[in-house]
């Protein structure tokens, strides 16, 4: 359990991080979502006892990250941002290192190893230089390393940054398998990540906390919530149509498209039965969730798209 | 204690995975012979000792340790795993420690590979090897001592040659003081309790005293001493700036 009370970190007059207060239970992958400069970064090298907070206390699993910060530290696994290992070294040797300074005991830690080995899919490069490895590569010698240990916490500072679809899918889905026994952090400023991985977002800027949700309910605050888009010829008449309707609280219609927002509930049926009845030609019909981009925007700049 | 051994082993073999270690040692062990027989007379001198060899030690090591010494915190920072390093279950004293005594190793094996200068005077002549010996470790302790002043000097700045230069310029200030270079900048003003005080923090002084043999526990002590004062520094300055 990680409980986070009031903790800041000043640089001179800059507030990296200000008044955050939080507790993530095991089972729960929070993220942190936030523009570049957030303080999200500021926030885990707190955590992870490399940074010493200005005020405030922060414990991990009972242990105070100033005042305990060996045994916070050994129920941790970090990934620091850029994922940085020591390049010279091969894969195989910076894994043996980062068990041993863990202190897994001498004859386990071989078998640590090889399983991290296994899990990550490094088998082909274990005796491959750090330095000659892809960035792909290289970001899961360093997840390796961050879950070396089993640890019961895992802060992972922009897992997924730089690398391709198909190794963001891979990254994801490793983390999606440790989830359900571990306290899991990450922070991102990519939206599409928080909907695929995290059961709670915070989202924060300029170093404060601005919304504690889970993702769901951050698309919830959408406007775009329950509204319906469609695209057709004539979508001006057809929303002439529709804004008589008692269900619809409003239409707009941008570049082409029709977006009709619901006063109540249900919309979606109601204007999929007037398509059929007018015989509109719609290309297009569409039920919109809510758009996380436009959430996050008001949020953090405090407007509306 | 396993930590730092955890550290060391790490290091240690950092330095043969690149070709530092090789580059090192060729270049040390080529100015070693350079010194002993063009600069020092070592055959003109025609006595059996190694003073020749000893004599330009304090020199070498100005410009060659800090050359080892510098890598050793600004690396880290300039590549950014001392995040790694310093979130690990570690605490700074044991990282600090560790990579220092890695180093010092290193340079002590360079200093072992000196041994055929040690063979060749024993077949040239019948020299004092408890001397000789006294030496090794004199010119081995004021090596470490330079070296705590390099890691210090490293954990200051993310660039080498920024650490490779004030590790040169503070190793230069404890060389000499105690010569009119450095002392005349404080006499005339400084007490006389001062002026003695630097006067005895000079690595040379130190040196000859036992290179010629006479072990004085005062200057183990002080070569002990200095090392721990800059490796607390060193402590204190990451402690103080991690993060920048």
């Amino acid at each position: 359990m990680i409980e986070v009370k009031s903790l800041s970190r000043h640089y001179g007059h800059l507030k990296a991080v200000d008044d955050l207060s939080f507790t993530v239970e095991p089972g729960q992958v929070l993220g942190f979502l936030g523009p570049n400069g957030a303080g999200k970064s500021t926030t885990m090298k707190m955590l992870t006892g490399f940074l010493a907070p200005t005020a405030g206390s922060a414990r991990v699993n009972g242990h105070d990250v100033v005042t305990d910060s060996l045994a916070a530290r050994r129920c941790m696994g970090y990934l620091p941002e850029g994922a940085p290992s020591y390049g010279e070294m091969t894969v195989l040797d910076f894994l043996l290192f980062v068990a041993r300074a863990r202190g897994i005991p001498a004859r386990e830690v071989h078998t640590a190893c090889e399983r991290v080995v296994d899990r990550l899919n490094l088998a082909g490069v274990r005796h491959q230089v750090i330095d000659t490895l892809s960035k792909g590569f290289r970001r899961r010698v360093g997840l390796a390393q961050a879950i070396i240990h089993d640890p019961a916490v895992l802060i992972l500072d922009e897992p997924t940054d730089g690398l391709d679809p198909n190794q963001k899918h891979e990254v994801r889905k490793l983390i999606a398998e440790m989830a359900s026994d571990k306290i899991i952090v990450i922070s991102t400023h990519i939206l599409e990540e928080v909907q695929a991985l995290c059961n709670r977002v915070m989202i924060i800027s300029q170093g404060r906390q601005l919304a504690d949700d889970t993702p769901a309910g951050l698309i919830a605050r959408s406007r775009y919530h329950n509204a319906v888009t469609l695209v057709a010829d004539d979508v001006r008449r057809i929303a002439s149509v529709l804004s008589e309707f008692p269900e619809v609280a409003r239409a707009e219609v941008k570049e082409g498209e029709l977006t009709v927002f619901p006063a109540g509930v249900g919309l979606f049926d109601a204007v999929s039965r007037s398509v059929a009845e007018h015989g509109w030609a719609v290309s297009e019909l569409r039920y919109e969730a809510g758009r996380l981009d436009e959430v996050f925007r008001m949020i953090t700049q405090g407007e509306s798209a | 204690m396993e930590a730092v051994t955890t550290i060391l082993r790490r290091e240690l073999a950092g330095y043969f995975a690149t070709p530092v270690a090789y580059v090192f040692i060729v270049i040390y062990l080529v100015m070693n012979g350079v010194f002993t027989f063009y600069l020092g007379g070592f055959f003109e001198r025609g006595l059996a000792d190694l003073e020749p060899f000893f004599r330009f030690h304090p020199w070498l090591y100005l410009f060659l340790v800090p050359a080892i010494s510098m890598r050793l915190w600004a690396e880290e920072r300039r590549a950014g795993t001392i995040e790694l390093l310093l979130t690990l279950p570690v605490t700074t004293g044991q990282a600090v420690l560790g990579k220092f005594l890695a180093a010092w190793l290193f340079l002590g094996l360079a200093l072992l590979l000196t041994v055929p200068i040690w063979v060749t005077v024993n077949y040239l002549g019948d020299p004092d090897n408890g001397v000789i010996l006294a030496a090794y470790a004199g010119s081995w302790l004021m090596a470490g001592g330079m070296l705590a002043i390099g890691s210090c000097m490293s954990a200051v700045t993310r660039s080498q040659v920024i650490a490779f230069i004030l590790a040169v310029a503070a190793c230069f200030v404890f060389l000499l003081s105690g010569l009119p270079m450095v002392m005349n900048v404080f006499s005339g003003w400084a007490p006389q309790f001062l002026l003695d005080g630097i006067a005895s923090m000079s690595f040379l002084s130190h040196f000859s005293d036992i290179s010629r043999g006479v072990i004085d526990l005062r200057d183990l002590v002080y070569f002990v001493l200095v090392a721990g004062f800059w490796l607390l520094a060193n402590v204190i300055v990451l402690e103080l700036r991690k993060a920048d």
